[in-house]
């Protein structure tokens, strides 16, 4: 699969709390929660980005709550992936039981500002940011569980196809 | 090689014989949490997968602390599916209303969770029952809805990180105290992915309600579980009110730790955590002159009877500034109880403090004691994130209760020995 999108840039240990604020966690209706991503950490995100652009942020994204609101709401919002340098883990998880494609790149966040453009092929675990002459950069590679869970679409559908097979 | 007490719960509920960090394994679950907020997704998962019967109905356990007394409409209409959900399903562990407390104080007080058990919750604080020298930790609604349905759960077996806590520990200071001067030294990704184990001659001192205070916070560095040693302390804790066996166990002498840090806890100070993260972590010497609007007493945290006596102690014959709102919430109905019973109660009435039903209330900014733009709280939760209480431009501060309560009487930020 490839993403191609615009680029919004977050700094380190962006929190569950700034991705979707516990006021909003009365519903879990994904559009009314994707109304409101990323807003205590940027209260014009929604207003700016469009459907496609891709979320690249420092380390430990995702850090604090449990909460499923918050990929929900990236994915909801139509955020195509995000790229961190590490994610926090019970977000790591959330993220692919639910189906919310996400990479860790150490390096891309230095090599790109807000608005720039860049095209991520899952297949060949690459980003290539457009306009630039350099060679393409490698994502850290996906566990193969994660793969799988990918593969069947998320936690539910893995279990159910695991079921199936028995 | 030997395994530490993380490795070892976490093969004891698979078919290993062993397991070491980084293997992926799939584990018996023996309670699987949800709350208000993270179960209506999990149900609803747990539907749309074609789930018609949950695996247990001892062992899925439902605490609908956080947006209740139901603070809106919204919120009653998520507390009423989950009740209908747990009738449907003959839930044993269903907990709303008068017999509802911060889950991380009420599953442990009414012995759901047990040393040597296995537990997730849809919620990242699930990690306090690792005091109980249980392996516990925070997972998402979809976990839940899967664990709900199957009985188990995956993981990827963490490394540990070995925390050694040595020394008596200083007048006021607590459990509270050392987590937050842990989380400052490495930072609040400085464990992520990792089991964080606490030892030490400290730690064999540490009260229950101490001890699960320093677990609760292991998420706030970024861990997947904290853990300690069950010993006599944890005995005398539990036995009164299991109601079906526990194991204890121990790390080997010879298990392996992905680091060692040794503490020397005479040097701890009261810890001060400032915003807008849980590493930003100050001694109360270096404090200065922070003026508060709000003090927040209560929590997973720090809600527990041994924090509302810490409070009283302070507050007796003493009363919150005028300028300052002083909120304390009993973590459960039973602390509610003992604390009228002990005659906290009205030593907080006296002081003008305002007590809150049991509930998550306004610590992760759902009601009861939002804060206002430019508004400051010192509060004894566990984050003190941008909007974590109310308005993004408001501020929370962490700290023990005793330093809650001594600054909600001097109206700034002051240990107790300043009054």
């Amino acid at each position: 699969m490839i993403f191609k999108g615009k680029i919004w840039k977050f700094g380190d240990n962006i929190d569950t709390d700034a991705i979707i604020p516990a006021r909003y966690l009365n519903t879990s209706d994904p559009e009314e929660l994707a109304a409101h991503c990323m807003e205590d950490a940027d209260p014009g995100f929604m207003k700016k980005m469009i459907r496609g652009d891709i979320i690249v942020a420092g380390e430990n994204f995702g850090c604090g709550s449990s909460r499923e609101h918050a990929p929900i709401a990236i994915k909801a919002a139509g955020i195509s992936c995000v790229i961190a340098k590490t994610f926090a883990r019970i977000f790591y998880r959330n993220a692919f039981n639910m189906g919310l494609p996400i990479f860790e790149s150490n390096d891309l966040w230095d090599l790109i500002s807000e608005g720039q453009k860049i095209e991520v092929d899952t297949d060949t675990g690459t980003i290539t940011i457009s306009g630039s002459t350099g060679e393409p950069l490698t994502v850290a590679p996906i566990p193969p569980f994660m793969q799988e869970l990918i593969r069947d679409g998320g936690l539910m559908k893995h279990i159910a196809a695991k079921k199936k097979s028995v | 090689m030997g395994m530490t007490i993380t490795e070892k719960i976490l093969c004891r509920h698979t078919e290993h014989k062993e397991v070491q960090p980084g293997m992926l394994i799939n584990a018996q679950v023996d309670i699987a949490l949800g709350n208000d907020i993270t179960a209506p997704i999990a149900v609803s998962e747990f539907r749309a997968a074609g789930g018609t019967a949950i695996f247990h109905k001892e062992k899925v356990v439902f605490v609908l602390d956080h947006f209740t007394p139901n603070k809106d409409i919204s919120s009653a209409r998520q507390c009423k599916l989950l009740r209908e959900f747990a009738r449907q399903q003959d839930m044993k562990y269903f907990y709303e209303g008068g017999k509802c407390g911060v889950e991380h104080a009420l599953l442990p007080e009414q012995g759901i969770v047990l040393p040597g058990d296995l537990i997730i919750g849809a919620d990242s604080h699930t990690c306090t029952y690792g005091a109980l020298g249980s392996f516990a930790t925070g997972v998402g609604s979809t976990d839940l809805a899967a664990a709900m349905m199957t009985g188990e759960c995956w993981f990827r077996v963490p490394e540990t990180m070995k925390f050694v806590l040595n020394g008596p520990m200083n007048k006021w200071v607590a459990g509270k105290d050392l987590i937050l001067y842990i989380i400052g030294q490495i930072g609040v990704d400085g464990a992520r992915y990792r089991a964080m184990e606490f030892t030490g001659d400290t730690v064999r001192d540490l009260t229950m309600a101490d001890r699960m205070s320093v677990a609760n916070m292991a998420i706030e560095a970024g861990g997947k579980n904290g853990v300690f040693t069950p010993d006599e302390i944890t005995k005398a804790y539990v036995e009164k009110r299991a109601k079906r066996s526990y194991t204890f166990y121990e790390s080997d002498p010879d298990a392996g730790y992905a680091s060692v840090m040794e503490i020397d806890v005479t040097k701890i100070e009261l810890q001060v955590s400032f915003p807008h993260i849980p590493s930003n972590v100050k001694g109360i010497s270096q404090v200065g002159d922070i003026r508060i609007d709000q003090s927040y007493i209560g929590s997973c945290t720090n809600g527990r009877i041994e924090d509302l006596r810490v409070a009283a102690l302070i507050l007796k014959n003493r009363k919150a500034a005028p300028d300052v709102r002083l909120i304390i919430v009993p973590a459960t109905p039973e602390i509610y109880r003992q604390a009228m019973q002990e005659g906290l109660l009205e030593i907080f009435l006296d002081a003008n403090a305002i007590i809150s039903p049991p509930t998550c209330g306004a610590c992760l900014g759902g009601h009861m004691g939002i804060l206002a733009e430019g508004e400051r709280c010192i509060a004894t939760t566990n984050r003190n994130f941008v909007g974590r209480m109310g308005h993004p431009g408001s501020e929370v501060y962490l700290s023990n209760p005793a330093v809650a309560a001594a600054s909600a009487v001097a109206g700034r930020i002051a240990g107790p020995d300043e009054l």
